[in-house]
């Protein structure tokens, strides 16, 4: 047999290697270090400053707010989700996993504007909520409930996979021995599932906080009020401010490397590939 | 959809007969479900249904309902006006193009990154993420920068001719950058997954290795190939963030269809809105679906 023809020749096998290597660093890698140098095209200082700016601190602690409470409810129904979809069979069970991905496959755009038709001036409930005195669109409840709508699926996703593969005899075994519900749980599912978990619930923040299409059609860009950091770079860089835009970006792509560190370190601990980021 | 391969994997954690006894939930569990030796079923699928119907299926019944305040012809006419008509002719070509331009990209990526090992290659596997962990409008503005004229690629092209930015070009580029992990991510298990015995089988009948990539690597893929198409396709159509920085969005030529759903809610058209959005899912649903049905063919086929 031709040890040849099974495998590509040294030297096809190190172009592929160059070519692939060049294509990442020009595709991928020089977008994300133009970030970082256009965040310090006016040194140390010019970034110190960007971030003192009231509106950029408060951009920040608004974005905070929104994952704190998005992050969470979605969270406690990603586990209850994968409770029930990866330790029961019943019918409609295919269903309800491809209703839980489907905001994966909406345009952000549309997860917002689905908000703003049922909350909005000419929304459904929009007039009736008005005369109550309740906002929701251009105000803070607005951005969350269109982050919970994007984000949610991420937890679900992520643990559905590992407990089906874990298998449901450990908890079996602690009910046979007598532990209550709550306590199998407690002391066994979570202990199983805690670096998966942990991964999701990191995959459910990093887009909540980095969300961008979805928030910018409910927030109502009113600043240092509905601005989120991302919106916050945008209005930014339309003002022709780059150091303050990117500075903002920068602390968003820091997030992003952050979570991408993270899943390498999980998946290196796991041992196995997750595919949950798509 | 194909392109959630995740969640697909389905392992049998069957029943235990033998632990039936232990059985609390309610009397719906048995009819409905499955009887299992694990309680909890009624409160988690409670929640489940409750948030998703909330948060996600009450939301999508307004997209899917409130067009119709136009009447059937109004929904025609807001549909075929000639911007929105130049809008989704952009949306969709350029996705189509963008995820035809990641085919080759990916599959040396994919390829190269499951077969070969080289230095760095696991800071490699880390950016082919990027794209996905990125906020939108960081890349979105990122790239404008990369691509503007004084940018550190786009004061190479210039010279050229070539404008990107603000250009219909500029969206090809964005969408191709959001575009490729969906396909490499998707061609490497599969790669992963191919028996090398049928390319050793090739080449002891004589064949020579691009005959062998040709005839016997390249088939294989071609399912992989068509659901990261889709995904890329299905993902760049939807895309505003990225794209909105550097495409100028000027009516009719660079002007995509998300961000014509976002101009038409400032005009307080929300019909308009809903069913520009609506006619975008459907067309996206309607893609995937042909995509879907094309790759099990030709699964079948191999089989």
């Amino acid at each position: 047999m031709s040890e040849a023809a099974t495998q590509e020749t040294q030297a096809t096998r190190a172009a592929l290697t160059i070519l692939t290597i060049l294509l990442l660093v020009l595709l991928l890698l020089l977008p994300l270090v133009v970030v970082f140098t256009e965040a310090f095209k006016r040194g140390l200082g010019g970034i110190v400053e960007a971030l003192a700016e009231p509106d950029a601190i408060a951009a920040i602690e608004l974005t905070l707010i929104v994952a704190a409470v998005s992050v969470p409810l979605n969270t406690v129904c990603g586990v209850a989700a994968a409770w029930c979809i990866a330790r029961f069979r019943f019918p409609g069970r295919g269903l309800l996993i491809t209703l839980i991905e489907l905001p994966l496959s909406v345009s952000p755009v549309i997860s917002g504007l689905v908000w703003v038709l049922l909350f909005g001036a000419n929304g459904w409930l929009g007039p009736a909520l008005d005369r109550l005195g309740v906002r929701i669109i251009f105000a803070v409840p607005g951005l969350i409930l269109a982050t919970a709508f994007v984000t949610f699926p991420f937890v679900a996703r992520t643990l559905i996979p590992l407990m089906e593969q874990q298998g449901a005899a450990e908890e079996e075994a602690a009910l046979t021995l007598g532990a209550s519900g709550w306590q199998t749980f407690r002391r066994v599912t979570l202990p199983n599932i805690r670096w998966g978990l942990l991964y999701g619930v990191l995959l459910c923040n990093a887009r909540a906080m980095g969300e961008f299409g979805a928030v910018a059609v409910v927030s109502g860009h009113v600043l240092g009020q509905t601005m989120t950091m991302p919106l916050q770079v945008e209005a930014l860089f339309n003002d022709y401010d780059w150091v303050g835009a990117f500075t903002i970006a920068g602390l968003l792509a820091l997030l992003a490397l952050l979570t991408l560190a993270v899943k390498a370190a999980l998946e290196w601990r796991i041992g196995e590939r997750s595919g949950a980021l798509l | 959809m194909t392109f959630m391969p995740a969640s697909r994997k389905v392992v049998d954690g069957g029943p235990e007969p033998a632990l039936g006894h232990l059985t609390r939930g309610p009397a719906m569990t048995g009819w409905f479900v499955q009887r299992s030796a694990l309680p909890g079923f009624v409160p988690t699928f409670g929640i489940t249904l409750l948030w998703l119907s909330l948060i996600v299926l009450v939301p999508l019944s307004a997209l899917v309902l409130r067009p119709w305040e136009l009447g059937l012809a109004g929904v025609w006419h807001s549909v075929t006006e000639p911007r929105v008509l130049a809008a989704l002719r952009l949306s969709f070509s350029t996705a189509a193009l963008a995820a035809a331009v990641n085919v080759p990209f990916g599959l040396l990526i994919a390829w190269v990154m499951v077969r070969y090992r080289f230095p760095g290659r696991n800071l490699a596997d880390s950016l082919i993420d990027m794209p996905l962990a990125l906020p939108t409008a960081v890349a979105g503005i990122s790239l404008t920068a990369l691509f503007a004229p004084k940018g550190w690629i786009g004061a190479i092209l210039a010279p050229l001719g070539i404008k990107v930015a603000y250009t219909p070009l500029g969206i090809l580029v964005a969408l191709i950058f959001v575009g490729l992990p969906f396909m490499v991510r998707t061609l490497e298990p599969v790669i992963m997954e191919l028996p090398l015995e049928a390319e050793e089988a090739a080449a002891t009948l004589g064949a020579t290795r691009s005959q062998i990539i040709r005839r016997v690597v390249l088939p294989a893929l071609l399912p992989a190939l068509l659901a990261g198409f889709g995904a890329a396709l299905a993902r760049g159509v939807g895309e505003y963030g990225s794209v909105i920085f550097i495409a100028g969005n000027m009516p009719m030529i660079s002007e995509i269809a998300p961000l014509l759903i976002v101009i038409r809610l400032e005009q307080l058209d929300y019909a308009g809105a809903a069913a520009l959005g609506l006619i975008m899912l459907l067309v996206s649903f309607g893609i995937l679906l042909l995509l879907n049905l094309l790759e099990r063919r030709m699964s079948v086929q191999r089989a």
